[in-house]
């Protein structure tokens, strides 16, 4: 496959990559609200046009977006109904009774995604073994179907209570309603999203159901639309788990698009990673509203079972709502070059989420904005050169950030604009890395050992600082950091995670079953695997969650195709106990374990990655260099002091070049700032490394 | 100046620290309490047992307990006794969190052989021994095995003569040591953070970044009460109690420096065990003053002073041993409610109107059917839910439906309440018509049924309030509907206590909803029609009670079988 195009939808840019054998050719374009499309379009033309490549050349496009999570967000959905078990119609309603912010009298929830009338039921139940309590009333799904035609509903989910176990109620309903009403469009939990907790499955299948008729005919659009312009080739779509799937996979299940753009990052990051020979990586991708950080162990983001979307309360937890389907594992929080500071009650600096956006957008950015964001405060630290931002597009008015500082923060604190810039800093970097740490905690991981891989516009000025605080010795830099992305689009795998929740006591251990769910999981997964790709080998990883009975949380344990194929439970034992030792210490003497959710995913295997040699001490192999003599005053967070700091464009740096902090590398998009307790060192394949001193 | 920035980057890690701990704490415990609901809390403490940072958890029960209980390790336990290794317990409901079901766990934290501080955690743990966690109990030697405060682990050696006593104590004692160890896992684990912190800041000590804290915290905690009108105001609320109806009475005064809530004039003892510690009481009335007063600034030590929490002695709200204790949830979840019948008459129009209050918890013991021969399937088991009714109408703002306050807990799935047990939920929804009638209506609350499985009998045991006192509303507002539970048979159940269920019958529970703020009669009639068009009110409500004009309510009704909105 020799050329390829990576898309990726971003809220405010359209990322577009081509690679060719001469090497990756980018563009960002506005993103086209009205007709996503017409940005892809533009964006194709414009990179092929750059690199002398015919449209009609590309042999693959690779596709994320944020339409999907936007449509959430939202609420621009299709007009969807709910089908129930007859008694549990508020369950998305009713969430967890719980309130996410404890101290809050006026506290609003967020509004179910389908409100309550439009969640129907019908009589009928299914027990916690899978047995048939009430069976279904042919007439009364036919009533049914008459009540949603009339109602004009163009989609409809089907959740029924633990449908995981037996799916044939809500395929019975689905039979009805294909019959009678085949302009709309089904999602059944039991397809969607079959794992066990019902407001998990329930929301995560109505979520599917309502971006499904928007999804699918925007796919179908886009296909049609780049055909027209020479590129007929297949499109496939990048999902939350890090993989591709075809474009009918995707159609058929646009909930695994959610999230897209962020996975394509992790797995740009891993994809670095694996070139530098690295084990352990941080993912850090700030960006203009949030920064999203990610473990990536032995070249494999880490990933999760359920997440949250649209959160609606300072990124709480608990604000938005639970998708669980598989998705690359990451911290999202409100902290981005837009993030806006002000003055607490407590008279301490507060940061985010609340954001400036691209309209006012910083007060830099001259366009009205009066109150300090994250961008200002880096400018007046002298870490951005105002002439020289967005490669030139927008001026910086440095006097427009003193001011902002100062009337916000200045005035109340004490402070001038310099210290006020230096606290904003300070509390957005003490934000991300306490973030970052929390995250570390709960997958028993220690940082320390960790090497940093940032990306995204404002993640080179914060990358160092950061580095310092979580105590991580070495950062990478990658060069195409502003579309990470869409880059790591094109080194993803064709993947397909199938789960399902079958519950087995260890007590009554039943190896045949287990083998047969896993042997079933692997059929499915690989057939969408397939679908994508008629001949690639195909490899199989086997998860199971596992716990102690009696404990709310599993912990995910991975089988070898050798143990899934003969699984043996002493074996599957010692492997729970070692991972739980990992996370939490040690184990629990006595107790009986369970085994919850079952997974297995399929991948095509990612191309071996040449890996480069690394170039930091090694003599010979990197030349001291102190920059051109120009030079600029930048605040040093860890010394707490302005220092005189060397000014060096990226493209005078060669491989091997060495600079010694306190610097600054200038570049069309961002500016990697080198503080003193770092040294930058320009790697073969274009990456800053940013190690400790004492190292270098 | 970099000194005043890095203050708060350390306080601000401070909090990470101690939210890391409590999430450490969730993953690691067995009672679904912890897990499920996250009725737990994790705190760090100075040298001097000031609590500098608390966790915000499910439940504000911990609140002010935990504020206090440090300095009784250090007094019984001896400061200068303290090694590095040491991790203390206890259960005492005085000195701890208010019931023998609340483990509390100190470690000591050492720099360089020097005390620097404390890391403390609570878990409600799910059984402890004694009749078993419910109302039942005469007195608190009944509830359970209690452990004072003592040493768990003397310089890094577990106390295994205390491990065989729990043991013996205990119905489940694999999960209750489970928990101890993980309560003393999130404590080290908030240890190794403050270590790590202190040494990127060069801290020998805690001293002057607890200064800064609690300087901080007290001084604008005294600016927000400052900024108050001075006054004082009385409030009462009536609920069912067990043996008798209790009369929960408050005096609130606004202070130059201070606001005192005195509970004076509330009902005694009950025989039974929902009396409430001081602790406890002190923990959820300054959680509503806090609320309603200073909600963004964080607990601690200082912060938390200048609410003065004052109950007569063998008040209900003031139960000193032996008084029965075990359910003083059900009493304490109410005193929030109470404490606004005072507070919104000094600070009108900011505190909501009466809510659900106490959750709406049940514990159904199954086993197999004893009037025939049972299945050879059939087995015992124990199975807890956690729910909630209706929270008050705020007053901009309308209740919310099937929602805890004051408590933050969860429920529990109810696909993973029926792996846990022979149970079956045969109805968890929404309850129409239970929210008080208002210009903001009270949130509804919710109908459960459940019964067990096939050859299957069971104790209910409830756990429940406001079937005799419904939440009131304010300014107008509507009474929320009352508790009401029977038995499929059509018997009247009580709301509290154990009570038989035979093969074959279901129990069917409304749980209440929250009272309604301001009139109905002036509720904008686009939110009346959509009430009715989404079925949160019927249509004999919007009629009779709202006043809803024939034509709108034909226009909702369609509306609400074509699921069309009507706002």
């Amino acid at each position: 496959m020799d050329v390829r195009l990576g898309v990726d939808i971003g809220g405010t840019f359209t990322d577009v990559v081509l690679e060719t054998p001469a090497g990756l050719t980018s563009t960002k374009v506005l993103t086209t609200y009205a007709a996503p499309e017409d940005a892809i379009i533009e964006g194709m033309n414009r990179v092929c046009a750059q690199a002398g490549v015919q449209t009609s050349a590309i042999e693959q496009i690779i596709h994320g977006t944020t339409l999907a999570t936007n449509a959430l967000i939202e609420r621009r959905g299709a007009r969807t109904a709910l089908i129930t078990t007859e008694g549990f119609r508020d369950v998305i309603e009713m969430r967890t009774e719980s309130r996410f912010e404890q101290y809050d009298l006026n506290l609003r929830l967020p509004d179910p995604l389908l409100p309550r009338n439009q969640r129907l039921t019908l009589r009928e139940r299914i027990d916690a073994g899978g047995e048939v309590l009430i069976p279904l009333d042919p007439a009364a799904i036919e009533a049914l179907a008459d009540q949603i035609d009339e109602a004009g509903y163009e989609s409809v989910a089907i959740g029924l209570l633990h449908s995981y176990l037996n799916d044939s109620h809500e395929r019975q309903i689905a039979e009805v309603l294909a019959r009678r009403l085949p302009q709309v469009t089904l999602s059944l939990s039991s397809e969607v999203s079959p794992q066990m907790r019902e407001y998990e499955r329930f929301n995560t299948t109505i979520a599917n159901a309502y971006i499904k008729p928007l999804m699918k005919s925007y796919l179908g659009r886009l296909e049609g639309r780049l055909a027209e312009q020479g590129a007929a080739c297949p499109i496939f779509l990048m999902h939350s788990g890090g993989g591709i799937i075809s474009l009918d996979s995707a159609a058929e299940f646009p909930v695994r698009l959610v999230e897209s753009g962020p996975a394509g990052g992790a797995v740009f990051a891993a994809h670095i990673g694996a070139r530098h020979g690295l084990d352990r990586v941080l993912s850090f991708d700030m960006g203009g509203t949030t920064a999203k950080i990610c473990l990536i162990k032995n070249q494999t983001p880490k990933t999760a079972r359920v997440f949250e979307v649209a959160r609606t309360y300072r990124f709480k937890k608990g604000s938005g709502m639970p998708i669980s389907i598989p998705v690359i594992d990451m911290v999202e929080i409100g902290a981005g070059g837009g993030s806006l500071a002000h003055v607490d009650a407590l008279q301490q600096i507060r940061v985010g989420p609340e954001s400036a956006g691209s309209e006012p957008g910083p007060a830099c950015y001259g366009r009205g904005g009066t109150r300090p964001a994250v961008t200002d405060a880096d400018l007046v630290q002298g870490k951005l050169d105002p002439d020289n931002f967005a490669g030139g597009s927008i001026r910086l008015d440095e006097a427009a950030s003193r001011a902002a500082l100062e009337s916000e923060l200045g005035a109340p604190l004490g402070l001038d604009a310099l210290e006020a810039a230096f606290g904003l800093t300070e509390v957005v970097d003490e934000n991300m890395s306490n973030a970052a740490r929390v995250h570390a905690v709960e997958n028993g991981e220690d940082l320390s050992d960790y090497t940093m891989i940032a990306f995204g516009g404002a993640a080179p000025l914060h990358a160092a600082r950061l580095s310092e605080k979580l105590g991580i010795r070495r950062c990478l830099i990658p060069p195409g950091a502003g579309v990470g992305s869409a880059i790591g689009f094109l080194r993803a795998p064709f993947s397909f995670e199938a789960t399902r929740s079958v519950y087995v006591e260890f007590s009554a251990f039943d190896a045949g079953l287990v083998a047969d769910t896993l042997a079933e999981l692997r059929t499915e997964a690989t057939d969408f695997v397939r679908s994508c790709d008629a001949h690639a080998p195909i490899e199989a990883e086997y998860k199971v969650y596992m716990r102690y009975r009696g404990q709310g949380w599993e912990i995910p344990v991975i089988l070898t195709a050798q143990q899934a194929a003969s699984p043996d439970m002493e074996t599957l034992k010692a492997l729970f106990e070692a991972d739980y030792t990992t996370l939490f210490g040690r184990t629990v003497a006595g107790l009986e374990i369970e085994a919850t959710v079952w997974a297995v995913n399929a991948s095509t295997p990612t191309p071996p990655v040449e890996t480069l040699p690394p170039l930091m001490a090694a003599a010979g192999s990197s030349v001291d260099v102190a920059g051109t003599g120009a030079t600029r005053d930048i605040f040093d967070a860890a010394l707490g002091q302005t220092l005189r700091a060397a000014v060096v464009p990226r493209d005078a740096l060669a491989t091997g070049d060495r600079l010694a902090g306190p610097a600054a590398i200038f570049e069309d998009e961002t500016t990697v700032i080198v503080p003193t307790s770092r040294r930058a060192t320009i790697q073969p394949d274009g990456c800053i490394d940013l190690s400790a001193e004492e190292e270098g | 100046m970099a000194s005043t920035v890095s203050k708060q980057v350390m306080w601000n890690r401070l909090i990470s620290v101690v939210e890391e701990q409590a999430q450490a704490l969730v993953r690691t415990a067995f009672s679904t309490s912890v897990r499920e609901a996250g009725d737990l809390s994790a705190g760090v403490y100075d040298a001097q047992g000031r609590m500098l940072a608390q966790a915000v958890t499910g439940t504000p029960g911990h609140v002010n307990a935990m504020a206090d209980a440090v300095p009784h390790f250090m007094r019984r336990i001896g400061v200068e006794t303290m090694a590095q290794g040491d991790v203390y317990i206890t259960n005492d409901p005085w000195e701890g969190t208010g019931h023998l079901h609340d483990i509390t766990v100190v470690t000591p934290s050492f720099k360089a052989g020097v005390l620097v501080g404390f890391f403390a955690c609570t878990a409600h743990i799910v059984d402890i021994g004694g009749r078993g966690f419910g109302a039942d109990a005469n007195s608190v030697y009944e509830e359970g095995l209690y452990i004072p405060i003592m040493r768990l682990m003397d310089r890094g050696a577990v106390d295994q003569t205390l491990l065989r006593i729990i043991r013996g104590n205990v119905r489940e004692p694999d999960q209750l040591v489970g928990d101890v160890s993980a309560l003393a896992t999130c404590n080290e684990i908030g240890h190794c953070r403050l270590t790590e912190m202190m040494d990127e800041f060069d801290l020998a000590d805690l001293e002057e970044i607890a200064a800064f804290i609690l300087d901080n915290s007290r001084w604008a905690t005294l600016e927000k009460i400052n900024a108050l009108e001075p006054g004082q105001a009385a409030g009462e609320m009536w609920i069912d109690g067990y043996s008798n109806p209790i009369r929960l009475a408050v005096s609130v005064s606004i202070e130059n420096d201070c606001i005192c809530a005195d509970f004076a004039g509330t009902s005694g003892l009950d025989p039974k065990g929902i009396n409430v510690p001081m602790v406890y009481t002190k923990a959820y009335a300054c959680y509503a003053l806090k609320c309603a007063i200073a909600p963004e600034i964080p607990n601690n030590a200082a912060s938390l002073a200048p609410f003065e929490i004052t109950a007569p002695k063998d008040s209900i709200v003031n139960a000193v041993h032996p008084a029965p204790v075990a359910l003083r949830h059900v009493i304490g979840h109410m005193i929030p409610d109470t404490v606004y019948e005072a507070l919104d008459q000094l600070l009108p129009r900011t505190v909501p109107a009466q809510g659900a209050g106490t959750l709406c918890n049940f514990q159904v013991s199954l086993r197999p059917r004893t009037d025939a021969p049972a299945p050879t399937h059939a087995r015992r088991s124990e199975v807890l839910t956690f729910n909630s009714g209706g929270s008050g109408a705020r007053p901009w703002v309308d209740g919310l439906n099937a929602t805890a306050f004051p408590s933050g807990v969860m429920t529990m799935p109810v696909e993973a309440t029926e792996h846990a047990g022979p149970v079956i939920i045969w109805r968890k929804e929404l309850r129409p018509d239970s929210g008080g009638a208002g210009a903001f209506r009270g949130g509804v609350g919710q109908f459960m049924d459940v019964g067990a499985r096939e050859g299957h009998e069971f104790d209910f045991s409830a756990m429940f309030d406001r079937v005799d006192h419904p939440a009131l509303g304010r300014a107008g507002g509507g009474s929320g509907a009352p508790t009401t539970l029977t038995r499929s048979d059509g018997t009247t159940m009580r709301g509290k206590g154990k009570q038989f269920v035979p093969h074959g019958q279901r129990v069917a529970m409304a749980f209440p909803g929250g009272g309604g703020y301001g009139l109905a009669s002036d509720r904008d009639r686009a939110l009346v029609r959509e009430d009715l068009a989404q079925g949160y009110i019927s249509e004999a409500s919007a009629r009779d009670v709202f006043g809803l004009s024939e034509d709108d309510i034909a226009d909702a009704l369609e509306a609400g079988r074509l699921g069309r909105s009507v706002k």
